[in-house]
């Protein structure tokens, strides 16, 4: 696992998730990029990221790669945030997930410097 | 000076637990070359296409490799890595040596072995074309990737699963009468929906399978071709390739493949052509939900219509614009690395009249690689026309 994303899901831990923005042209992306991917320039301010996003998308997965081989069927989804990013989380305290419905973002430590994205339903 | 086709060769797509990467690569390079009337040292240029040979086989250097057991060793050679566009990237640096002048006979391949890992073991190689952390980590797979595609292309044009095993309804039944298919029965709606659910909504059926295979291909220049009267009748067209975000979270459209547009736009414009104009089509299918995606960015149908290709017939042997006539990845099979030049063999077999499934006199023919979930796209776009 690679160091920038320890410290981006140790800022969700603590609570104080970050995505950068363009002072640019606006757009918004996640860490660690050094360019903006739409207007390619280097202005990228980190500014804090809300809590919860909408889902956007979720498929329950039924065959899947060693490390989770023990955890099937499990489900992924991705998430919308209102600042614009998009975030690929587990879901958690339930099997399936309304598209539109609002979660709650954290994070679980997996073995020694593993993190994972999870995503429970606020209702 | 355009590049021609001299010789193309796949093996037959399924299992091969005898051979070996390098072994199963030289039966398809020996074939093409025979094809071709060339012999391998003949062959100044080797780009090989292969994805995870460094963690199945615990081997890299895979040009020198496939050059060494070929009795090429005079090649320039080099693997190509693009994900599961690495054998159409080959093509085109194979055809970019030619155009260069640096290079008068390219041999063009791909190779890959998959069938001896376990399914985990496989499916966590195929996923190191995914983002590591943004997308593994989370125990996201490919069959997950395309599913949430899939479910965001049914939400926002009302298609149905349904829709989506017409698709490998039409490729199965394809694949039936190419000996080299990986699979060769015919499949149904119903079997498509009740087979095993994998990510859902994609079932078994609506995956391609885990396949051992290598493709070849022998290009030359139209000099070369001429000078040794080797009767050359299809050539490269045109070629696009282009890139976009390595994971799904950051596009802005889940169903839209942007670098499949820009590679499209890019082939069609060298070739001087447009979508109207090609014959006969060899697109990457590894879900079904794929190549509906895959005739929209082609330009083939418009965004929200390509359900249609398959449903009505339009994308069949007998349609407007034929389909995966090979059975595509869904019945052909995919070893990951081979896949772009096997495509290109079955379009040049079409092209020159000797393919299983042939149509009527194809002049124009295209095929689409995607590599990973879309950050990685090849066209290239063959026609008929000799030195």
């Amino acid at each position: 696992m690679q160091p920038w994303f320890i410290d981006f899901a140790e800022g969700i831990d603590d609570g104080e998730p970050v995505y950068l923005a363009c002072e640019e042209c606006g757009s918004t992306a996640l860490p660690p990029r050094t360019v903006c991917p739409e207007c390619g320039t280097r202005t990228l301010e980190e500014r804090s990221l809300s809590e919860t996003a909408a889902v956007t998308a979720s498929t329950r997965i039924f065959s899947t790669i060693p490390a989770y081989a023990d955890e099937t069927p499990y489900t992924v989804g991705i998430a919308t945030f209102d600042e614009g990013v998009k975030l690929t989380g587990q879901l958690r305290d339930a099997d399936e997930v309304e598209l539109g419905e609002t979660v709650t973002v954290g994070v679980e430590q997996r073995g020694n410097d593993g993190w994972l994205v999870t995503f429970s339903p606020t209702g | 000076m355009t590049v021609q086709i001299a010789g193309v060769a796949s093996t037959p797509f399924g299992k091969h637990p005898d051979s070996s990467t390098r072994e199963l690569f030289t039966d398809a390079a020996l074939e093409a070359l025979e094809d071709a009337s060339l012999s391998v040292h003949d062959i100044e240029t080797l780009y090989v296409g292969n994805f995870v040979g460094d963690v199945t086989d615990d081997q890299a250097h895979v040009g020198a490799m496939v050059a060494d057991y070929l009795g090429a060793r005079q090649a320039a050679s080099m693997r190509i890595e693009s994900a599961c566009a690495s054998a159409s990237s080959a093509a085109r640096s194979g055809v970019q040596a030619i155009e260069s002048g640096d290079a008068d006979v390219a041999l063009v391949g791909g190779v890959e072995m998959m069938s001896a890992s376990g399914i985990g073991e496989i499916t966590d190689a195929l996923a190191n074309a995914a983002d590591n952390e943004y997308e593994n980590e989370a125990g996201l797979t490919f069959p997950g990737i395309y599913a949430l595609m899939a479910q965001t292309y049914m939400n926002e044009f009302d298609a149905s699963q349904e829709d989506l095993a017409a698709v490998a309804v039409k490729n199965y039944e394809n694949g039936v009468s190419n000996p080299l298919a990986q699979r060769q029965e015919e499949t149904d709606v119903e079997s498509v929906l009740e087979s095993p659910p994998i990510a859902t909504p994609l079932n078994l059926q609506d995956c391609c399978p885990i396949t051992d295979g290598a493709s070849a291909a022998v290009l030359v220049s139209e000099r070369y071709a001429d000078e040794h009267g080797l009767g050359t009748t299809v050539e490269f067209a045109g070629s696009g390739q282009s890139s976009d975000s390595l994971a799904l979270q950051d596009r802005r459209d889940l169903s839209r493949t942007r670098a499949a547009e820009r590679a499209a736009e890019t082939a069609y414009e060298r070739a001087d052509v447009g979508p109207d104009d090609i014959d006969v089509v060899e697109l990457h299918d590894c879900f079904t939900i794929a190549e509906i995606l895959a005739v929209e960015s082609l330009g083939f149908f418009e965004r929200g219509e390509g359900t249609r290709g398959a449903l009505e017939g339009e994308t069949a042997a007998d349609g407007r614009i034929p389909v995966n006539t090979s059975g595509g990845l869904l019945a052909k099979g995919h070893p990951v690395g081979a896949t772009g030049v096997a495509q290109l063999v079955e379009i040049t077999k079409q092209l020159e009249g000797r393919h299983p499934n042939q149509l009527d006199d194809p002049t124009v023919g295209l095929t689409h690689t995607v590599g990973g979930s879309g950050a990685s796209c090849v066209v290239n776009v063959l026609r008929t026309g000799g030195a």
